[in-house]
């Protein structure tokens, strides 16, 4: 640990003296594989980010430890009609830079994350108009009924009006900014429990605890460093070495070294991932097959057929060792709408795959190519392979092609016209609600209503796409729930994705400390507790 | 002299607008940048709005040029990824690179070269032959199986070294060094060896067949006839007459060197130049790519042209050719 | 060849009837009377050398003889085996002599099948870099000035990228290229490209040296006075006096040709991970040495060192054979 706290040279020996460090100061330092690309609260639609600004920033409402919803900077968040919601801002809530938090740096926040630089516009425009009470009161109009529209704002986060004004950051980071890009990119100023004192984008990011924070959290941690390394092997290493607290993500078969090494556990949960396997439904003619002049999986046998050749416990015993969670679903036991009796996976049956493959023409197979990712899900190549080789067995040739992904992304996309006849994909619902998995996945595609973004095989059930606007704006809990598992029956019949598995959160931590680990992967430093 | 300089300098200015082109036009195809700036939730129509805005619709021979003035005047425009100016991002970077890579390099030389010297005297001798055995070993290995290898044993095994990062850096001005830190030196170890493998093998192995040139000249055997001890002849003429090549050829490698560090700066983690640019090749990040392509080409013009000045200079008799032995992989 | 003996009839010497059979016996005389064959035999560790990539090459051409299972047909493969260490150690499994990778892949047959990729990359870079760096030498060291000028700014520039960084750049552009259907069957051609396009600049800067002192000989003059075709002549006497740097630049460049596909794979460029080459298997390998499963990192690892170390020491030898200055 002396390499951290070893202070600047000139003075070497005096730093010798300062390393040691002073009495209740709690330093917390761990690494993710990915970088922290922007500070700015509004700059980046992605998990780690947006779990990363939590620290610094904060919503009016807000996950707990165990991901329940919570009020946060909201002291109370009611409907008071079909479109109306009434918010109360907590009193005495402050920034880091000393300014009160009123109902005007809500309403500013909310503009900026509609301006240009944004990726926060899908969820700032649940809004339609924001109207001021007092300082701490304010009403949210919507323009359709909306019941889960306290989840939908969770990630958007509270700005400081006057800061920003001040320091010309009134617009969410652009790409073509001014002289430092733009200020909130590289600077922060929220109400949360940490304020950055060094951001090395790319390098590491440091945090000191802010004394002002208007509520009392588990955490000690006076100092927490954040360093992104991308080698599996090199993050691993630096926690075998006691140089950092805490690394994510460790790869699975990593798990035992970390068990019998001294001072380190993993720590491992279900992750609210489902990582599944879809196809290409609507082209007449697979892009990357060689069978010409028909498209193999508008038949259902075949889908099914695929179904019953995947076998899930093989995957997860060798390639996941252990740590996954077979699934039928293509939502997680976590999120809103999940039906455990539904949650089956079809019969790993290569005789019946053959069989079903043959009844629709195909007896000897066929041979296509496959899209995957493999910098995204955890061990996501090797699932891939795994899935080409049990697809050898019953006679369909799959040739892999593992991209990062960029580039990945760059081709099964929307973008790209969805390029790609079989891929492999993984899918968290923003909202922790089955409906932000409907919508975008399910759906038939189709770009005016927005529907079936992410559906990148283009998998269509008329009565799936007239149900998810339903579900939406359903404030019937019992109705919803219904309706949600009507979709997931007729989906699961006619095999329009196949779900793999949920994967498992794989951290690894010193015993030097104590973190929450949350199901969407998230580190919350509220929870990290230095011994 | 003075058309010869004119002519190098075109020459230069050519291969720089060729690097740009090359750099310009792989980077316009890789990928689609749209994608890394946004979250899955943006929509086509807010995707469409950002091509615009970053002029990806334009023709390419446009944005060519745009990238060509620009690049001159020094802006690189600003990292997708980052949101920062990229010029910003390579200064902050460079110091950690620099540094490695000269260290190496020095590491390489001072460990290099004794061992030329001692191969060379003692050809057939058990020492020497274990020497090449192990430089031959040494260009056998993949960098990054070595760097693996020396984090398992040093890093997690030993725990002596750190097993990534830079330390503790201090900043003097815009430079940052780790070089004034116990941490900083510590950290630099493993990284700066991985490195130095490769040019020193490349040396000891240079120094070694210059030595037996020299050795054969009559220059030498003269010098042996005048009754010299064998100690004078071998380091006050031999090897001072081996020496010019080698440092030519060390300095040439320097661009080499650095642009090599992209793997060793993975492999450990180096916040330098080399893991910015694989990020930024993983990320699609097009402007870092590109400006990190034409820095890497401008070191090595910069270098070569220094060096053919150099030698235009002691000697105009010597046809100038460029550059020394060569790249390796 | 009409033109080669009209050159030598012209010349006032016989057309020497000489089949290509002669030759090859002639060749074959030579050789073993040449100083080469004898200094080969006087070193040992050459002789090792030799046998043990005699050995690697005739496995990989056999692959399919020579390995346990092909592990590149997954029809054969099941999951269930995956991660069995070698077949000597507890949990062994005797079809299995070197244990199974992540896939459940025998590591003894994809090692085997894996060298063959290795090599067919290594080889055909080599053999592709020399043909561009030969012509490209013998233009330019032939026709001199402005072509000359443009041909080593180019192999200026080129050094200026170390073979890594240019074959990043050259797959990038591959990729941009061609028709994305085509990516997988060409992927492999892009990397024999990637890799030998960065070798040529040595070939080219050697022949160009010989081919300018060749040039200016009064023969040649002669020739070229006479309106002979003096490229012909060049050819001629340029060749045979440089095969033998060239031959050391070759073996080297093998080497280092394989050592950038593994390092290109670490780099995640390399070929699929279903058909992997020694530096993909390293590459994965890498990912389980802390969970223990070291045989999966370690026994390519091996290989391929022993291989590259083989080639080395031959390119080594040859070099110190062919250098007359230090016999």
């Amino acid at each position: 640990m002396q390499w951290k706290a070893t202070a600047i040279a000139g003075a070497l020996a005096a730093a010798t003296l300062m390393a040691a460090p002073t009495a209740g100061a709690k330093e917390f330092s761990w690494a993710f594989q990915g970088n922290l690309q922007s500070l700015d609260p509004h700059g980046l639609f992605e998990t780690f980010t947006i779990g990363f600004h939590g620290n610094l920033y904060e919503p009016l409402i807000g996950y707990d430890d165990k991901m329940n919803v919570v009020p946060m900077l909201a002291e109370s968040f009611t409907q008071t009609d079909a479109n109306t919601w009434r918010a109360k801002l907590r009193a005495g809530v402050k920034f880091h830079s000393g300014n009160d938090l009123t109902t005007d740096d809500f309403i500013f926040s909310w503009k900026r994350a509609l301006t240009e630089g944004s990726d926060m516009k899908v969820p700032a425009r649940k809004i339609k108009e924001i109207k001021k009470i007092d300082d701490l009161t304010f009403d949210i109009i919507t323009s359709n009924p909306n019941p889960i529209l306290p989840r939908s704002l969770l990630i958007l986060y509270v700005m400081d009006k006057e800061w920003s004004v001040a320091h010309k950051t009134e617009a969410a980071t652009n790409l073509k900014g001014g002289e430092e890009g733009n200020f909130a990119n590289l600077n922060a100023n929220g109400t949360g429990p940490f304020m950055v004192t060094e951001h090395a984008a790319g390098v590491k990011t440091v945090l000191k605890r802010f004394d002002g924070y208007w509520r009392n959290i588990a955490s000690n941690v006076t100092k927490a460093t954040f360093t992104p390394i991308s080698q599996d092997a090199t993050r691993v290493a630096a926690l075998l070495s006691g140089e950092l607290d805490m690394v994510y993500p460790v790869p699975v078969q990593d798990w035992q070294r970390l068990t019998d090494a001294p001072g380190v556990q993993p720590l491992a949960g279900p992750e609210a991932r489902t990582i599944f396997l879809g196809f290409d439904q609507v082209r007449d003619e697979l892009l990357y097959s060689d069978v010409k002049g028909k498209n193999p999986f508008k038949d259902v046998r075949v889908r099914e057929a695929f179904a019953h050749a995947i076998n899930v416990e093989a995957i997860k015993k060798k390639v996941m060792r252990d740590a996954s969670f077979p699934t039928g679903l293509m939502v997680a036991p976590q999120i809103g709408g999940f039906v455990p009796e539904m949650n089956t996976h079809w019969a790993y049956d290569t005789d019946k795959a053959k069989k079903l493959l043959a009844a629709a023409g195909y007896p000897n197979g066929f041979s296509l190519t496959m899209d995957c990712p493999n910098d995204r899900y955890v061990n996501d190549e090797k699932i891939c392979q795994a899935a080409a080789a049990m697809l050898a067995r019953v006679g369909v040739k799959v040739k892999v092609l593992a991209q990062t992904k960029s580039k990945y992304f760059g081709k099964v996309l929307s973008q790209n016209n969805y390029d790609t006849s079989f891929y492999l994909l993984g899918w968290t619902p923003g909202t922790m609600d089955a409906h932000q998995a409907i919508e975008p996945l399910m759906a038939c595609r189709t770009k005016e209503k927005g529907r079936g973004l992410f559906n990148l095989g283009g998998y269509c059930n008329e009565r799936i796409y007239a149900l998810a606007p339903m579900i939406e704006s359903e404030t019937d809990q019992a109705k919803r729930a219904a309706m949600i598992r009507e979709v997931f029956k007729i989906h699961q019949d006619e095999v329009g994705h196949i779900p793999l598995h949920q994967q498992p959160l794989s951290w690894g931590v010193s015993d030097r400390v104590t973190v929450n680990q949350r199901p969407d992967n998230v580190l919350d430093l509220r929870y990290v507790v230095v011994k | 002299m003075f058309a010869f300089i004119i002519r190098r300098l075109l020459q230069s200015v050519l291969v720089m607008l060729t690097v740009a082109l090359i750099a310009f036009a792989l980077f316009r195809f890789v990928g689609d940048p749209i994608n890394n700036l946004v979250g899955q939730d943006t929509t086509l129509q807010d995707r469409q709005k950002l091509r615009e805005t970053l002029g990806l619709n334009d023709s390419v021979v446009v944005q060519y040029w745009r990238y060509v003035v620009n690049t001159a005047k020094g802006d690189f425009g600003y990292s997708y990824m980052h949101r920062r100016p990229v010029k910003t991002m390579l200064l902050e970077r460079m110091p950690a690179t620099l540094e490695l890579s000269i260290i190496s390099i020095l590491l390489a030389l001072f460990i290099g070269v004794p061992m030329g010297v001692y191969t060379s005297l003692r050809r057939d001798g058990f020492l020497a032959k274990i020497f090449m055995s192990i430089s031959l070993i040494g260009i056998s290995l993949p960098t990054f199986l070595i760097g693996i290898m020396l984090i398992l044993l040093f890093g997690v095994i030993l725990r002596w070294l750190p097993t990534f990062g830079r330390g503790e850096v201090v900043a003097l001005g815009t430079w940052t060094t780790g070089l004034l830190t116990v941490s900083g030196l510590k950290a630099l170890i493993m990284p700066a060896i991985t490195l130095a493998l490769f040019q020193m093998t490349l040396i000891m192995r240079l120094v070694r067949s210059e030595m037996l040139e020299v050795l054969r000249t009559d220059y030498i055997k003269f010098a042996r006839a005048r009754g010299l001890s064998n100690r004078a002849v071998n380091f006050g003429h031999a090897l001072k007459n081996t020496l010019v090549p080698v440092i030519t050829i060390t300095g040439l490698q320097l661009g080499s060197v650095i642009a090599f560090a992209i793997i060793t700066e993975s492999v450990f983690q180096w916040p330098g130049m080399g893991r910015m640019f694989i990020e930024a090749v993983a990320d699609v990040d097009i402007p870092v790519m590109a400006a990190y392509l034409c820095l890497i080409a401008l070191f090595f013009v910069v270098i070569n042209l220094i060096v053919d000045l150099l030698y235009y200079a002691v000697d105009p008799r010597l046809r100038v050719d460029g550059g020394g032995s060569g790249g390796h992989g | 060849m009409a033109v080669e003996a009209a050159a030598m009839a012209e010349r006032g010497g016989e057309v020497p009837d000489l089949s290509l059979w002669r030759r090859t016996i002639d060749l074959l005389q030579r050789a073993r009377d040449s100083d080469i064959w004898y200094s080969f035999k006087r070193s040992p560790i050459t002789i090792v050398a030799a046998a043990v990539t005699a050995v690697i090459i005739l496995s990989a051409l056999f692959a399919s003889w020579v390995a346990p299972h092909n592990p590149f047909d997954l029809a054969t493969i099941d999951l269930m085996n995956a991660s069995i260490p070698p077949a000597w150690m507890a949990d062994g499994d005797t079809r299995f002599l070197l244990g199974t990778d992540d896939q459940g892949r025998g590591i003894l047959s994809t090692i085997i099948f894996g060298a063959r990729i290795s090599l067919g990359v290594g080889f055909a870079s080599v053999v592709f870099a020399l043909i561009v760096g030969v012509g490209l030498g013998l233009i330019s060291g032939y026709v001199g000035g402005t072509v000359d000028a443009v041909i080593m700014r180019i192999a200026d520039i080129q050094l200026s990228f170390p073979a890594i960084l240019l074959a990043l750049l050259v797959d990038g552009v591959a990729r941009g290229l061609l028709p994305r259907e085509t990516h997988d069957e060409l992927a492999i051609y892009v990397l024999v490209f990637s890799i030998g396009i960065s070798g040529w600049v040595q070939y080219a800067r050697t022949v160009r040296g010989s081919t300018l002192v060749e040039k200016n000989k009064e023969y040649v003059q002669a020739a070229r006075v006479i309106g002979r075709p003096a490229i012909l002549i060049i050819l001629r006497h340029v060749l045979p006096n440089v095969m033998g740097p060239v031959m050391v630049i070759a073996t080297i460049h093998l080497a280092l040709a394989i050592i950038t596909e593994a390092t290109l794979s670490f780099l995640g460029v390399g070929v699929s991970p279903t058909e992997p080459s020694l530096g993909t298997l390293i590459n994965v390998g890498q990912d389980y040495l802390f969970s223990g499963e070291w045989w999966i990192a370690l026994f390519p690892g091996a290989v391929l060192a022993i291989l590259v170390l083989a080639v080395n020491l031959l390119g080594d030898w040859l070099r110190d054979a062919l250098n007359p200055k230090l016999r």
